[in-house]
């Protein structure tokens, strides 16, 4: 298994408190990793570490080959999808998207997944007219339109839909197929099960476990991964 | 980038509320208050007092009110640096331009275009919308918490239009006795505000209202030298905060 993402010995501490104690791990290509902990585990630091929106202590982060640091070329790889999409109020969605789109260049596919989403009606209001789930939808637009090889979700259907939601897993699901990796976290280990190959398993800062959904089931004896994951909580595993 | 944030700005109604607030102050005051020289004082003083205000407060909101799109951008493949350049111009060159033609446009319709001191006082609000939005930025970047950047850079521009003026004054009585006329002439240097204050009152030869020191004035900020150098801390006031803000913004963890 090739690494599309790797992470070796990250650290970082805000002020006196540390957050990432020392993480390693690594995103296939082609798969799809969750990382799952309780809050404050790092989740979030991790992944802004991976985006260059937290600058690491210690440690390296190597995308597709190129290492992150200064050098902000190696976000060309990467679509990220935030949480709590917010966009300039008073622009249309379709100016959001041409703005993000001169930001990278590059070719891209908004059409189709403008229709997929059922957004091309909305797209010339002002965006703060748009509803939340409206808005999580230009979100993904956004992330995705560019065909990144890797892929960073945060919370990917939360807000959305259970339609909207569905087609949002499907491609996931269908961009893994094509070789897209993917590095997502959830809350929701419905999704976890439905959506990933590989399982993170974060606490305080460092992981307590790193392997496939099966290696999971296996070690813990639990056939949900949410029991699987609650009993990994309690430490029993 | 920059084009984009310009596109934002400019229609967002708030700019376009400050920009009308001096084109309808300026008109009033060319109705009521004659013509001239008169007008250009008056509305220095709602200059002086409103631009730091406005620009401060725009400013501080820009960087942290904005705080999810901006993780959005930084995630893109962009440097931070040129990230910041374009959100500075990109409120920086609306504010200045609200100020420039909210003032322009009535003054022309009067009829009033040779004006003396209109050109300085244009430059003076420009400028110090520029100085201020430095360092509302600066703040932005330094606090994460909203609340406490707007308090940082209100109590700056507090300190630069009010504080210091009561500061110099105090300076001024205390110290009576003592031949003061290059200490003042520094104090001045050192406030952006009173800076711009005392080039207009110059250019519009009100130059003995400010007292005794007026004359000092004169002579320094009369010369070319004065000018230059005016304006030459001006810009720094505009630079250095900008540059101290933009480290801060390449440093920083969002």
């Amino acid at each position: 298994m090739t690494a599309a993402l790797e992470v070796t010995g990250l650290r970082k501490a805000f002020g006196r408190l540390p957050v990432l104690r020392g993480v390693d791990l690594a995103v296939g290509t082609g798969r799809v990793t969750a990382i799952v902990g309780p809050n404050a585990a790092g989740k979030s630091t991790l992944i802004k570490c991976v985006l260059g929106l937290v600058r690491p202590d210690a440690g390296r982060i190597v995308v597709l080959g190129q290492p992150v640091g200064a050098d902000p070329g190696y976000r060309h790889a990467i679509g990220y999808m935030p949480q709590l999409p917010r966009f300039p109020e008073n622009l249309t969605g379709r100016e959001v998207l041409a703005f993000l789109a001169d930001l990278r260049g590059g070719d891209e596919r908004a059409e189709p997944l403008l229709d997929a989403f059922h957004l091309q009606g909305a797209l010339d209001q002002p965006v703060r007219t748009l509803s939340g789930g409206t808005r999580q939808k230009l979100n993904a637009v956004v992330a995705l339109r560019h065909r990144p090889p890797v892929l960073v979700l945060d919370e990917p259907t939360a807000s959305l839909d259970p339609v909207a939601s569905g087609i949002r897993k499907d491609r996931v699901r269908r961009d893994a197929g094509d070789g897209t990796s993917v590095l997502l976290t959830s809350h929701v280990m419905a999704e976890v099960e439905e959506l990933a190959d590989d399982l993170v398993y974060l606490v305080e800062g460092t992981v307590r476990f790193h392997g496939t959904l099966d290696e999971l089931r296996l070690r813990t004896g639990e056939r949900r991964v949410e029991r699987a994951v609650a009993r990994l909580m309690r430490g029993a595993a | 980038m920059l084009a984009f944030e310009l596109r934002n700005q400019l229609r967002s109604r708030w700019i376009l509320g400050y920009g009308l607030l001096f084109a309808l102050l300026t008109d009033a005051l060319l109705r009521f208050g004659g013509g001239g020289p008169r007008v250009v004082v008056s509305l220095l003083n709602v200059v002086l007092l409103v631009v730091p205000l406005v620009s401060v407060v725009f400013g501080t909101l820009h960087v942290s009110g904005a705080r999810e799109f901006l993780e959005l951008l930084l995630a893109q493949p962009v440097g931070r640096g040129s990230l910041y350049v374009g959100l500075y111009l990109g409120l920086g060159l609306p504010l200045a331009a609200a100020v420039t033609l909210g003032i322009t446009v009535p003054v022309l319709l009067h009829g009033g275009a040779g004006t003396p001191g209109l050109g300085v006082l244009l430059a003076a609000g420009a400028l110090l919308t520029f100085v201020f939005t430095s360092l509302a930025f600066l703040a932005g970047v330094r606090f994460d918490d909203r609340a406490k950047g707007l308090g940082a850079a209100l109590l700056a521009w507090f300190a630069a239009t009010v504080l210091y003026d009561g500061l110099v004054l105090l300076v001024a009585t205390l110290l009576a006795d003592y031949p003061l006329e290059a200490p003042m002439l520094g104090l001045t240097l050192l406030n952006p505000v009173d800076l711009a204050r005392v080039l207009l009152l110059l250019q519009v030869d009100a130059a003995a209202l400010m007292g005794y020191t007026g004359a000092v004035f004169e002579r320094f900020f009369g010369s070319s030298l004065g000018v230059l150098s005016a304006t030459g801390a001006l810009l720094l006031w505009t630079v250095v905060p900008f540059l101290l803000g933009l480290a801060g913004f390449r440093r920083k963890d969002f």
